[in-house]
């Protein structure tokens, strides 16, 4: 990984600042989709460097800012049973549900363990026959092969005490959402690169063309973040829209196909609740009737759980994109990252926990 | 959990439920060693620190070693030449011998290594299942020699920020043999005693007038009490960060900051400018102190915060860690 220093280099940056600035002749508003690429352009201060009135709006693209309260919810009813090992990533356990979070949870006496991939989770449930082992699958299409390729092992394994909770999103359906939506302001897309390295670009043209909206798939170091605003304003102040892959190290347009494949065996696509946002149609995987057995959904019969939303807190505005995160009056009062209110304070890349943690002193100083 | 991460949590629980319900002792300080003076005037540091670190053994270290180096260096924070020290013990029922004597083995060896003799101590075993493994809390006194005065409330504007090498070493080396996580790395814990090093430093005639070691939290965390004991803002250059290839890749892969990772053998040390190179060079010249550098600066802006200039030439403020580090999902 060593080279990640190439992509951050002030001298070819400021190169490409000046690029920006140079062919910027007046606003414009691009979204960033991914969560990552939100935390990185505000970790590194990239938007500082913008011209005035080129906005980076930040999308829903963080998969645990958008997964939806009911399966929250679900997740710390299925916990909290004895004899369940509840196995999540980290940033998961932080997130409100209607009352309480998995560390709430795991303090009450739950078994909650963070894993760091769901194949350790397989690993908990064959070393501990006697419990039911239940997985987090949330994410978009980057963590997606790795938790359909764990229950293509898990039954090829004979292993019965394994379940998933699948909450898996995906973005093109999102872009859709976004751009259909009659409060929209994105002019641009810089594509997610992560999820176009599993997935490949080939549902983009589409939507470049049906909604007339330039799609540059870009990186996640500052000059892969650079590289994609240069591109975007180009093709802007040109009048073009077009998909481009400025993310060539890493993006195939034909994605990764084993991947794909192992992804159609396991899930199908249904529709899928954003938080904060609603009802996508076709947005996301569910377990496909193949595999129903390892859904916990199925396996816990949690599906009458109420799910309260806080009143406060305007997530869902700022996963459109329709305010940033301190435009919110929840903001940096009721809501921190040490008491969220929503999920876009308790990830590291969800955009309001980014702005708490490295823009309070502009805040403090705009008062 | 939160509440013993070194963060935001952990300095919660002590200013609203400990220092309250403890009286006389909240006017402390809140250094890392309580600073106490005897008849005869002369100056104690008194300190106590407990290790819960899993695993047990670690690349560079065990929890034995790293229970001496962390008191030792508590008490080096107050500039105290450390004399005596204490060891308790709380085993879970069905802990190897073989283990515990390796243990004992490293807090021996470390010991002596720091010149510390271990006087008194304590062992109690509950039931398993009720603990995990082996808890060891140390205690420490040391004597502050005349005219040394550091303390967290001294940091004024202009002083210069050093640290006395690569940082997030020892946080990288625990998470790469961590269950689950178990990446390939060739990072070593950098534990070690630390009061030679600031012996050194003293030694220039130099007055420092802050010494911390970014344990739990980071330099992150150690900057921020910092900043808000001293009411100054701390400025920090990201490029003149010490941070090691390999922390840097291990922490871009979790997506957590190096500033937050914990340390057990690095010191911060806030010093007058014009001292600042003589410092520097003492540091320089001691095996423990080899790649130390300025970091930063306090300023006057911002008090109470800590500020990062980035590579890019944005800023970004860097915050005290909220509770536990969690690794993102991608």
């Amino acid at each position: 990984m060593k080279y990640l220093d190439e992509f951050s280099d002030p001298d070819l940056a400021r190169r490409l600042v000046d690029e920006i600035h140079a062919a910027t002749t007046r606003p414009w508003a691009m979204m960033e989709v991914c969560g990552g690429q939100t935390h990185s352009i505000i970790r590194h201060g990239i938007d500082q460097l913008l011209p005035d009135g080129v906005e980076m709006i930040h999308g829903p693209g963080c998969p645990v800012c958008v997964t939806p309260l009911e399966i929250i919810d679900r997740a710390l009813a299925i916990a909290a049973r004895p004899g369940v090992v509840f196995c999540s990533f980290g940033d998961m356990l932080r997130v409100p549900g209607s009352s309480q979070d998995l560390f709430s949870v795991k303090s009450a006496g739950g078994d909650v363990r963070v894993v760091y991939s769901p194949l350790d989770a397989l690993k908990i449930a064959r070393d501990n026959p006697d419990k039911e082992v239940v997985f987090f699958g949330i994410g978009f299409e980057t963590t997606a092969p790795a938790n359909a390729m764990t229950v293509h092992q898990a039954r090829r394994l004979g292993v019965r005490n394994f379940s998933l909770l699948v909450s898996h999103v995906l973005v093109p359906p999102a872009i859709a959402a976004i751009m259909e939506s009659p409060t929209c302001r994105v002019q641009a897309f810089l594509a997610a690169g992560h999820v176009c390295s599993v997935m490949g670009t080939s549902e983009y043209p589409p939507l470049a063309e049906r909604y007339q909206v330039p799609i540059v798939v870009t990186g996640f170091e500052p000059l892969d973040i650079l590289e994609g605003v240069r591109r975007t304003i180009l093709q802007l102040e040109q009048g073009r829209h077009e998909l481009e892959n400025a993310y060539p190290r890493a993006v195939r347009d034909e994605g990764n196909l084993p991947a794909m494949e192992m992804l159609r065996d396991v899930f199908e696509v249904t529709d899928r609740t954003w938080r904060g946002i609603g009802t996508i149609p076709s947005s996301g995987w569910r377990l496909s009737e193949k595999y129903a057995e390892f859904d916990a959904e199925r396996r816990f019969d949690v599906a009458g759980i109420r799910t309260a939303e806080s009143s406060l807190c305007r997530s869902g505005d700022v996963l459109q994109g329709l305010i940033k995160p301190h435009e919110c009056a929840a903001f940096g009062k009721e809501c921190t990252p040490r008491n969220p209110l929503g999920a876009t304070m308790v990830s590291s890349e969800g955009a309001c926990a980014a702005y708490f943690t490295y823009r309070r002193l502009e805040l403090v100083d705009a008062k | 959990m939160g509440h013993g991460g070194g963060g935001a949590m952990s300095a919660e629980l002590v200013e609203h439920l400990f220092l309250p319900a403890y009286g006389s002792a909240a006017a402390a300080e809140l250094g890392d060693s309580a600073v106490l003076t005897v008849g005869d005037g002369t100056r104690l540091a008194f300190s106590t620190d407990s290790f819960v670190v899993k695993p047990m053994f670690f690349p560079g270290g065990s929890i034995g070693d790293l229970a001496v180096n962390g008191t030792v260096n508590d008490l080096a924070m107050s500039g105290a030449t450390p004399l005596f020290m204490s060891s308790a013990f709380i085993l879970q029922e069905g802990t190897a011998l073989t283990d515990l004597g390796r243990i004992a083995q490293d807090m021996g060896a470390a010991a002596r290594a720091a010149g510390v003799r271990l006087v008194t101590g304590d062992t109690k075993v509950v039931d398993s299942g009720s603990g995990d493994g082996v808890y060891i809390n140390t205690s420490g006194i040391g004597v502050i020699p005349a005219g040394v005065d550091i303390g967290p409330r001294r940091a004024a504007p202009g002083d210069a920020v050093l640290i006395s090498g690569d940082i997030g070493v020892h946080g990288v080396a625990v998470m790469s043999c961590r269950d689950g996580l178990g990446f390939g790395t060739t990072v070593e814990s950098d534990t070690a005693a630390l009061h030679g090093l600031v012996a050194a430093m003293l030694a220039t005639g130099a007055d420092v007038h802050v010494l911390r070691d970014p344990t739990r939290g980071g330099v992150a965390a150690s900057l921020n009490e910092i900043a808000t004991a001293s009411r100054v803002g701390v400025e920090l250059i990201e490029r003149d960060l010490p941070v090691p290839d390999t922390v840097r890749d291990a922490c871009s892969l979790l997506g957590l900051d190096p500033l937050q990772v914990a340390n057990e053998g690095k010191l911060i040390a806030i010093v007058p400018a014009d001292s600042a190179d003589r410092v520097l060079a003492a540091l320089t010249e001691h095996p423990l102190g080899r790649g130390a550098r300025r970091i930063g600066t306090c300023v006057t802006g911002h008090p109470g915060m800590v500020v990062a200039r980035t590579g890019l030439g944005g800023t970004r403020v860097v915050g005290l860690p909220v509770g536990e580090q969690l690794p993102r999902i991608c």
